[in-house]
């Protein structure tokens, strides 16, 4: 059982850095959209018939499908 | 007339049986509802964006049809003088930053559209719409794209945005939400530590442990439980500190009392080394709580921003005539009683004053429910806060800030909220004496087992306070209030005051407004009357034709009854008040007032009965038609009318406009208890009679004149289309065109109540259980932890079964 004298402090340490990452998220604003993202990988942004975002917008649409 | 049950494509509500507008969407025509859905829809089609119907999950808000002048008005935040308050630059040089609020998201797809719509346009470098919170943040490329651009771009396809100043409240309301959020993780990752020690400690008095090892667990414990006491509990001290200042007992002096002796007695068994230590009971405890603590502040935050944002976007900017005749724009806090404004079609006058030049019509419809706008000529007063219509006016203020008409409305406003019965003042003052009696018991308790000896009673002492911690006595209703308060979100319901839905629940009557509520507070011709042997088509489109070169809301609606236009007119004349007059084949037509359109000598009976606006049609001979006109009524309001009805409410519809046309609404939509051409204050009055004879009521309105009646009434609800200050006042917000959710919204209080009900029942019954047996010392602090905490776990499992789409609150 001494083994758990490393292991807990061991845990402990894991502790503090788990706290530290979700320190770091919260201050990076990743708990600012709790619902969107989850709806936004489900739409479709590859779709030939939408126009592209800003670069490709802004020159002309090369003619894909028609 | 073929689709007579169709519902819209765009918005889902019925189509009105004679109109057939259509958008063809996927190759396929959809039926839309009105010419200002057909335009979104269009819209959509235009930029391929038609995905959107494919991936929404609810339908889009109804489209209003602009008027051109209004989207001319977005012109303004192209100001730099303005810009200074919501554009911040960024390092690069041309890029501006803006924070905006869309008015009209309801589900993820519309997230999706605008993103898609507006940041494909040329000079726009990101464009992110927060979904929880409805904001959106815009770069631009200042040189390429004006900033009115972007939001004309959000007004095509039918939502609203509003440049927002995100300095002040917002960071406030951030920096509270991640320190709750840090003192959330500290407490749940250190609970879930100290659990782990626990088990093996607890598993250890039933299988033997080693000395040393129970010893180490024990400090390792107090390790990680010292921060979630000193740093993640610090909220419940401040606030039973302040208590204690007061002299008041709230629910967080027990609270604090209980965690700070049970810290400190587990510390120093600790210390002595003795067995009894409790940190897992006490972070568990920190843990729920904060949990509790962190929704309530989130559903809090989200009702409050949106109400406060839109107070803010009344007038800003009005345009000064130097004595020189030179136009300025200033803010409209530096007008001064003297000045001379310039107010265009479609602008908000700034202040109150006199008409110096120009004669218009005037919107007042938001100050005093008059549903028609009124003429304005030389020399006669206007009121800050109503819209221009016709033509431009110069104005000569006379009255500014707080001694305009709309501050007064606004102070009337202020009286009544004060006078508001103050329901949650009440359930403190219930918690304080529950808390009180506690407290007593937990003494008595100990007295009785100081025998015994004090190390004993101390335990017992603490195991009282715990197990019988008010704590699902105090979830009981917030957790239930916010779950509803979710799901009435999702329905198009925001709720802005706590005690709304539990309000709600008790209601009796429900008191209407007309103009604005009830209808849509816009024009439609209600029937043609065909005086000569001209067809009945080309009729309607000789007026569409007449009228299309106008801006008058009486026009449009002529306008828009015509489905196409096929006639063109020629030297069309407008005569301010009167009408028009044009010529269409070589015949001279007039349309307009009776006395103005009718020809000299000619008579026309008009149907008195109708008591609606007439227009009449006519050339220099004959008259040819008159046109009744009235305001529309939302399609949904005879079904929200009758639903509440049957659901035992009285329906009592209030209006400050005219007796018969009021009389009229009433008897379309059943409703038998009605008074028209009341003022503000009379309104008042009857909503406070109404409440001497006890009942409960809840007011729904739209407008500033409402306002005094809303904060009057128990519980207000407003239109979200209406004015800022109705909604900033109001205990709820519609936010669709639709009146439906408020059937909805009192199903769901009802079913909050009975929710509540249970959860407060079922909390008493666990505190009457526990405390005797705790009081005999047959509870262990660390069973009263576990007891406390699976009977708050319950209250919160049984709110959280409001969230989960019910069949019996379905709308309608």
């Amino acid at each position: 059982m001494n083994i758990l004298y490393l292991l807990i402090p061991l845990g402990l340490v894991l502790l503090g850095i788990a706290l530290w990452a979700f320190m770091w998220a919260v201050r990076s604003g990743q708990f600012e959209d709790m619902e969107g993202p989850a709806h936004r990988m489900l739409m479709d942004d590859d779709d030939p018939r939408v126009p592209r975002r800003q670069k490709s917008a802004e020159k002309p649409l090369p003619d894909e499908n028609k | 007339m073929t689709n007579l049950l169709a519902a819209c494509y765009h918005c889902g509500l019925e189509v009105p049986p004679q109109s057939n507008y259509s958008v063809c969407i996927d190759d396929k025509p959809q039926p839309m509802c009105c010419p200002g859905c057909a335009a979104v829809a269009q819209a959509i089609v235009d930029n391929q964006l038609t995905d959107y119907y494919r991936y929404r999950s609810a339908p889009a808000i109804t489209a209003r049809e602009l008027v051109p002048a209004e989207l001319q008005q977005l012109t303004i935040f192209d100001n730099p003088k303005l810009q200074q308050q919501f554009v911040t630059t960024t390092a690069q040089d041309d890029i501006k930053e803006a924070s905006l609020i869309l008015e009209g998201i309801v589900c993820a797809a519309c997230v999706w559209l605008n993103e898609r719509h507006v940041g494909s346009l040329p000079g726009v470098v990101e464009f992110r719409v927060n979904y929880t919170t409805h904001r959106a943040t815009v770069k631009w490329n200042e040189t390429r794209i004006k900033l009115s651009d972007i939001l004309q771009a959000i007004t095509a396809i039918g939502y609203q945005a509003h440049p927002v100043d995100a300095q002040r409240q917002e960071l406030v309301h951030q920096r509270e939400r991640y320190r709750a959020l840090r003192r959330l993780a500290v407490a749940g990752l250190g609970a879930m530590q100290v659990m782990m020690l626990s088990v093996a400690l607890y598993a250890g008095t039933y299988y033997g442990i080693d000395a040393t090892l129970a010893q180490f667990f024990r400090w390792v414990s107090l390790l990680v439980a010292t921060p979630v006491v000193l740093y993640a509990a610090l909220p419940f001290y401040r606030s039973a500190w302040r208590d204690l200042r007061l002299r008041r007992l709230g629910m967080d002096v027990p609270v604090a009392l209980s965690i700070i002796a049970a810290f400190a007695a587990s510390a120093y068994a600790t210390v002595l080394q003795q067995s009894d230590v409790y940190f897992d009971s006490i972070t568990m405890f920190i843990f729920f709580l904060l949990s509790g603590r962190y929704l309530e502040m989130q559903a809090r935050h989200r009702a409050g921003e949106t109400a406060e944002a839109l107070v803010k976007l009344i007038p800003a900017m009005a345009t000064r005539l130097a004595p020189t005749g030179l136009e300025q724009i200033i803010p409209v806090s530096e007008l001064v009683p003297g000045d001379v404004v310039r107010v265009k079609p479609g602008e908000t006058i700034p202040a109150d004053g006199k008409v110096r030049a120009g004669t218009s019509s005037v919107d007042e419809s938001l100050l005093t429910g008059e549903s028609l706008p009124v003429r304005k000529l030389h020399e006669q007063l206007v009121i800050g806060g109503s819209v221009n219509i016709e033509s431009p006016l110069e104005i000569l203020i006379d009255k500014v800030g707080a001694d305009t008409v709309l501050a007064a409305i606004q102070r009337l406003l202020d009286r009544a909220q004060t006078e508001k019965p103050d329901i949650a003042r009440l359930a403190d003052k219930v918690a304080s004496y529950f808390v009180a009696a506690l407290f007593i018991v937990a003494l008595g308790v100990g007295a009785l087992w100081w025998s015994s000896g004090p190390l004993q009673a101390f335990w017992i002492v603490i195991a009282v306070l715990v197990v019988t911690c008010p704590c699902a006595l105090s979830l009981a209703t917030p957790v239930a209030l916010i779950a509803a308060t979710g799901r009435l979100m999702q329905a198009g319901v925001l709720t802005t005051r706590g005690h709304a839905l539990e309000t709600l629940a008790r209601v009796t009557h429900v008191v209407f407004d007309k103009t604005g509520t009830l209808t849509y507070a816009r024009l439609r011709v209600d029937a043609v009357e065909i005086c000569s042997n001209l067809a009945r088509e080309q009729i309607i489109q000789i007026a569409a034709a007449l009228e299309r070169s106008s801006e008058h809301p009486l026009a449009q609606a002529i306008v828009q009854f015509a489905p196409h236009a096929s006639v063109h007119a020629t030297d069309c004349l407008a005569t301010p008040g009167a009408g028009m007059e044009g010529t269409i084949d070589t015949v001279r037509y007039r349309i307009g007032r009776p006395d103005f359109a009718v020809p000299a000598g000619k008579q026309v009976s008009l149907d008195t009965t109708r008591q609606q606006t007439a227009i009449v049609l006519a050339d220099t001979a004959t008259v040819h038609a008159v046109f009744y006109l009235q305001d529309e009524l939302r399609p949904d309001a005879v079904q929200t009318v009758r639903t509440l009805q049957t659901m035992g409410v009285q329906v009592v519809l209030l209006s400050g406009d005219r007796h018969a046309v009021v009389a009229q609404v009433a008897q379309q939509l059943g409703i038998h208890d009605w008074r028209g051409a009341v003022l503000p204050q009379e309104k008042l009055r009857q909503v406070q009679q109404l409440q001497a004879t006890g009942a409960v009521v809840a007011m729904l309105g739209d407008g500033v004149n409402d306002a005094p009646v809303l904060a009057a009434a128990q519980v207000s609800i407003a239109m979200g289309s209406g004015t800022q200050l109705a909604q900033a006042s109001s205990d709820m917000v519609l936010l669709s065109e639709r009146l439906l959710p408020v059937v909805f919204a009192l199903r769901m209080a009802r079913l909050t109540q009975r929710i509540i009900r249970q959860n407060l029942a079922w909390a008493i019954l666990y505190n009457l259980l526990a405390l005797p047996l705790a009081a005999m010392g047959w509870i262990a602090p660390w069973m009263a932890g576990i007891g406390m905490s699976a009977s708050s776990l319950l209250v919160v499992l049984n709110a959280l079964r409001l969230r989960r789409p019910n069949e019996e609150i379905t709308l309608a």
